[in-house]
């Protein structure tokens, strides 16, 4: 399959890693900030294939899994409501919220539908007028102009039963958070579908600043092991930087169009974040303009203050402090089958690729 | 399952762990005999002198017609191959509707028909049935239910058990996985994907047939629901052993591997209503290779993997960049009403 199989290819994985087993001298930690590459490095086995200096962490880039336990109690008080149509993409109906899961309340009688896109929603609310229909805003600067989009398309149709419940979040306050905390990082493996969309300025700071190396990669083994070896080669000479790896997507510029539909549509709030807490500036808003989509102004639902399930690392695992395997739950108590933290639930959070993929 | 306000969930249709502890905690707690609780596809009853094997399956997959196949075709192929895997020559089936008020008859004479046409072709008898309409908004358009007989040789009594399976033994597929289940979400959900992926929806009674009169099988299971990677741990769980998969060597249609790429599925957890997995010793497997190639509907077949003493009750597949990963069965609910 094209775009796939070539940057699958066994050789030339294999030539990346004696190269970078050639040029890591230091001991380093870099984090792999999305949960694709999360995925893709325990798919693929390419812990494998690192030299033994260099120690790969996950960090919070899963949507799924940094979405509060509040947003989850929030979208279940909605989903409760006579006449809402819940909306969604397919993870987050398993996950955990404080007592139940929108799988649950599906089968005591709640009208949870899972979309591919959240323009299927819009369909679903221009067919069922006498309905509101709530669709769950989730993921970061990938996801949120494609909410964005169907918010100024329903603005433009005049359909006046669409409503979007935000948690959108943006990449960059939330890595200088770990950094500002002091998770020891030497590097970062930057999202790179996120950065299609943002451009590399919101790394600026990070390298200019912090003096921490950022490569944007791709989500194929050859990609990542590229990029690995592109911020190994920077930290090994010292010259932290900016770069791109996944050039066949990434621009720096990113796509002007989406940036201004992000604009157009949400602002930058204080956002909480599951285990991480409230992050200055970390989520995306509905701007008061467009307050008639808005689902938390159009309905008031009263959910109580939350609390993380017991025992749960997930919090630490987001932060790159801890693996799954230090948890005392993670296969024991919380599966996939039957998860206790977000983590575990979708397909990119860190402990469900632990689960799913390490032998 | 000991909550009293538990409610069932889809993923508890979904032929995957949720379904299991549904059918170990409800259904074998109050059915439980010696018979149900081989827990193979069919029922292996003895009757008088000989035996007969005795299935049922519903379907209620939407949409109704897909490429490849219609509701008809699929509850036929469905029973029919339940009974080959468990080593029985299909011969009796019976057929009940539950109808939507309001639905077609024009529509449902094409089911009827295909049901026909598919019946005549694995050569069994449709001898009984039954039909029920419900009030509009009571069930889905249609759904079909159809149990079968079978009859059983002795020395094909065993295949459906797992009984003889050793280290070294091969596991077999009789071409590509995944087509089912992809050619049917395509048609159901708004992707608009232009591919030319048709469901596999088959009966295989003639070619297993050919199989078993020709050579050892120890283990044969059609990976319907919860795909190739559900069968394959059940028989780890049942044997103790280990499976190792080879990436390189699964046939996938292309367009299977893309959308599965786009949507983020794996092929093995995929449905397939046109394939068998057998596992043999490793000189019978070649021979089974050969007989299967000659037949329209295993000309792409090739083994898979092996059956290993490493990492017993797991199913590990090695890639082709040499990495290796677990292949669990699956966890919920993948892709609804798919059969």
């Amino acid at each position: 399959m094209k775009y796939v199989d070539e940057y699958r290819k066994k050789d030339l994985i294999i030539s990346v890693s004696e190269k970078l087993k050639a040029v890591s001298k230091k001991e380093i930690v870099l984090m792999e900030v999305c949960g694709g590459h999360t995925m893709a490095i325990q798919r693929f086995g390419l812990h494998s294939l690192l030299p033994k200096t260099i120690r790969l962490i996950s960090g919070p880039g899963c949507p799924v899994c940094v979405s509060s336990q509040h947003f989850i109690d929030m979208a279940m008080a909605y989903s409760k409501i006579h006449g809402v149509i819940i909306t969604t993409y397919g993870d987050l109906i398993r996950v955990p919220g404080s007592t139940t899961s929108l799988e649950k309340e599906r089968a005591n009688g709640s009208d949870v539908r899972i979309v591919y896109s959240v323009l299927e929603s819009l369909e679903i609310a221009k067919n069922n007028p006498e309905k509101k229909v709530v669709f769950l805003g989730i993921g970061f600067e990938t996801t949120a102009p494609l909410t964005a989009a169907a918010i100024l398309q329903a603005k433009k149709e005049n359909i006046g039963n669409f409503f979007v419940l935000s948690a959108h979040k943006v990449m960059p306050p939330v890595m200088k958070a770990l950094v500002a905390e002091g998770v020891k990082i030497d590097g970062f493996i930057a999202p790179g579908h996120v950065t299609a969309i943002t451009g590399t300025a919101i790394y600026n700071e990070l390298a200019e600043v912090c003096g921490l190396g950022v490569v944007v990669s791709g989500f194929e083994p050859v990609d990542m092991m590229q990029a690995i070896l592109m911020l190994t080669e920077q930290i090994e000479s010292g010259t932290p930087k900016v770069e791109i790896q996944y050039q066949r997507v990434v621009h720096t510029d990113g796509n002007k169009i989406a940036q201004q539909m992000l604009n157009d549509v949400f602002e930058l709030r204080d956002d909480r974040w599951r285990g991480l807490g409230v992050i200055h500036k970390s989520g995306l808003g509905i701007r008061e303009e467009l307050s008639s989509f808005d689902a938390e102004k159009q309905f008031k639902v009263e959910v109580p203050e939350s609390t993380e399930p017991k025992g749960c690392i997930c919090g630490q695992i987001l932060r790159g402090l801890k693996t799954p395997v230090d948890c005392g739950l993670f296969g024991k108590k919380c599966t996939p089958a039957d998860p206790v933290g977000a983590c575990m639930v979708s397909g990119e959070g860190t402990c469900a690729t632990y689960y799913k993929y390490r032998v | 399952m000991n909550n009293q306000e538990a409610k069932i969930m889809l993923g508890h249709g979904s032929g995957g762990k949720l379904m299991h502890s549904l059918i170990e905690d409800i259904f074998i707690k109050h059915f439980s005999n010696s018979i149900l609780k081989e827990q193979t596809d069919s029922a292996i009853l003895q009757v008088g002198s000989s035996e007969i094997a005795f299935t049922t399956d519903s379907f209620v997959i939407d949409p109704l017609f897909f490429p490849g196949g219609n509701i008809g075709k699929l509850a036929v192929c469905g029973t029919v191959n339940d009974l080959a895997v468990s080593g029985a020559e299909p011969l009796y089936l019976s057929v009940s509707f539950i109808i939507e008020e309001g639905f077609p008859i024009s529509e449902l004479e094409v089911i009827v028909e295909s049901l026909a046409a598919e019946a005549k072709k694995a050569r069994v008898l449709i001898v009984t049935g039954d039909t029920k309409v419900v009030n509009k908004g009571k069930c889905d358009k249609l759904f079909i239910n159809t149990a079968g007989i079978g009859r059983i040789a002795k020395k094909d009594s065993q295949v459906s058990k797992a009984l003889d399976i050793k280290p070294g033994d091969v596991i077999i597929v009789n071409g590509t996985v995944g087509d089912h289940g992809i050619a049917v979400m395509n048609a159901r959900e708004s992707f608009n994907f232009k591919t030319n992926v048709e469901s596999d929806c088959a009966s295989l009674n003639h070619m297993i047939r050919e199989v078993l009169d020709q050579s050892a099988v120890k283990f044969m299971r059609d990976p319907t629901r919860g795909g190739v990677a559900t069968v394959l741990n059940e028989l780890v769980g049942k044997t103790k052993l280990g499976i190792e998969i080879e990436e390189s060597s699964l046939p996938i249609n292309p367009g299977v591997k893309a959308m599965c790429e786009l949507l983020g599925f794996d092929p093995l957890h995929i449905a397939n209503e046109g394939k068998v997995l057998i596992v043999a010793g490793e000189k019978e497997g070649f021979e089974i290779l050969e007989i299967l190639k000659k037949n329209e509907l295993g000309s792409k077949s090739t083994i898979i993997g092996r059956v290993v003493s490493d990492h017993p009750g797991k199913v590990v597949l090695k890639n082709e960049t040499g990495g290796r990963r677990i292949i669990d069965s699956l966890s919920g609910d993948q892709l609804p009403r798919i059969c």
